[in-house]
């Protein structure tokens, strides 16, 4: 399919029309970018994955497929047509 | 996840206690007679709640509280129903701008501000600012001349964070106000926020090499009466100190506590000189001296401060009561009530001479504040 997932974790989905997923047409360029274009229609998702610094929470981790963008460039990682960027909380917390 | 509280059935007159958890927010009711109480909750299950204010002004019964978790960060959201329906679902509304460098990580104090001013509303944040709304909530943003400000570098956080955690408007002049903050100390405008000065001299600051710093203070909580804007109560990170002056300069009142380190305070609903604290042996050991749960009361502005015991436990209480987990109510016998971090909350109704506990088995309790319905 052409485009990029984003995938969201429960605790986001109902500020996003209860949807598990959300394709983004058009391969945006970098994670940044594909969280930009998510911002579009769900700017409530945005602001709970990335803060006013423009920087992912740190108790949040974002994955393209199975990497960390932590590891692989950020918020610029780049991304292909067809690739699933996955939000997930940490496993912190008490 | 627990389901979705339907909201507390009070009426006018009737005492509404509300209980902020590191895991949620709970609600409780009772009579004007206090004797039996209902509960509700946990609202925001999973999210920390450390700020929670009932606004009644301008005809309103507006629930206001600040949840947040590490991991998604953190809100204010409304209830104009008593939690059945809760605003804020949408993008945030309190947040840095990005020219800032800041981002928000905790929300620890909501405060309505004067009863002539019924659209105003005050956040205290961490990282410290305070931001204030306009239009009864529905925007905020950051007082320009705090986030600004020339000592913010050398603003450092505590344990709990760089936190504001008291907001004190003048209820005479939109021109005053006081904040406190840890580490920073008491701060104060007197030009409507276009500036504000340290006001911290007497106050120690013990964990640093110059023991009285013109800020950089770890104040823990500032409280004043109504009636008596200008004298002020402060609870340090060791010391306990009146102010007659809006801070101005402070006298040492740790007169008969078995310890001057705590962090809540409170202030009698009707009587300003009447405060209640609960002293914790030290900054090492931040629990209940003696591993007795005293709440300690004074009637005199300070001078002197008495045990409050009688339905506490004596023994084995090993307890912690933060800063924002003691609140009285205004009904003319005051109840008074707290909070522990082992998830007890206490209630008094009768001006703290005796006790009982309300609820057991909560997560820990952050804050707690009461109020009577309009």
């Amino acid at each position: 399919m052409s485009g990029v997932t984003v995938v969201l974790p429960s605790q986001l989905r109902e500020l996003a029309e209860g949807r598990a997923s959300v394709l983004l047409r058009g391969g945006p360029p970098t994670v940044g970018d594909a969280l930009q274009a998510l911002r579009e229609d769900y700017p409530a998702v945005y602001d709970r994955v990335v803060t006013e610094r423009r920087e992912v929470r740190p108790h949040v981790n974002v994955f393209v497929g199975r990497e960390d963008i932590r590891w692989s460039g950020g918020l610029r990682t780049p991304l292909t047509d067809g690739s699933e960027v996955v939000i997930l909380p940490s496993v912190s917390g008490g | 996840m627990p389901e979705t509280p339907a909201g507390l059935r009070a009426g006018t007159g009737d005492v509404v206690l509300m209980v902020g958890t590191t895991k949620g927010a709970f609600l409780f009711r009772s009579d004007p007679d206090r004797g039996t109480w209902q509960t509700e909750g946990p609202h925001f299950p999973g999210e920390e709640v450390y700020a929670i204010a009932l606004d009644q002004r301008a005809g309103r019964r507006r629930l206001w509280a600040a949840p947040g978790n590490a991991f998604f960060g953190t809100t204010v959201r409304a209830s104009d129903d008593l939690g059945a329906t809760w605003s804020g679902k949408e993008e945030r509304s309190v947040k840095f701008p990005e020219e800032s460098g800041l981002a928000l990580s905790r929300i620890w104090q909501i405060r309505p501000g004067r009863d002539s001013e019924p659209d105003r509303l005050f956040l205290g944040v961490e990282p410290t600012c305070l931001f204030e709304s306009t239009d009864a909530g529905d925007t905020w943003a950051p007082v320009e001349s705090f986030l600004k400000h020339e000592h913010r570098p050398k603003w450092t956080p505590g344990n709990g964070g760089l936190c504001m955690h008291t907001i004190l408007p003048d209820p005479e002049s939109a021109e005053r106000m006081v904040v406190a903050f840890s580490t920073g100390g008491v701060y104060r405008t007197d030009d409507g926020g276009a500036s504000w000065r340290p006001r911290n001299q007497g106050v120690r600051a013990e964990f640093r090499p110059d023991k009285h710093p013109e800020f950089g203070q770890c104040v823990h909580k500032v409280v004043h009466h109504p009636s008596r804007p200008e004298r002020l109560f402060l609870q340090n990170h060791w010391g306990l100190y009146r102010s007659d002056d809006w801070g101005d300069s402070w006298e040492d009142v740790a007169n008969g506590v078995p310890s001057d380190f705590g962090f809540a305070m409170a202030m009698h609903p009707h009587d300003p000189e009447t405060v209640y604290i609960v002293p914790l042996e030290g900054d090492y050991f931040r629990c209940t001296p003696e591993a007795k749960l005293r709440v300690y009361r004074t009637r005199n502005g300070g001078a002197s401060w008495e045990p409050l015991s009688r339905g506490l436990p004596q023994e084995d209480a090993y307890e912690t009561v933060l800063r924002d987990a003691l609140d009285t109510d205004d009904r003319e016998r005051a109840g008074v009530y707290f909070g522990t971090r082992s998830g007890k909350v206490y209630a008094s109704a009768d001006d703290g001479d005796s006790w009982s506990l309300v609820r057991d088995g909560l997560p820990p309790v952050v804050c707690v504040k009461a109020a009577v319905l309009a």
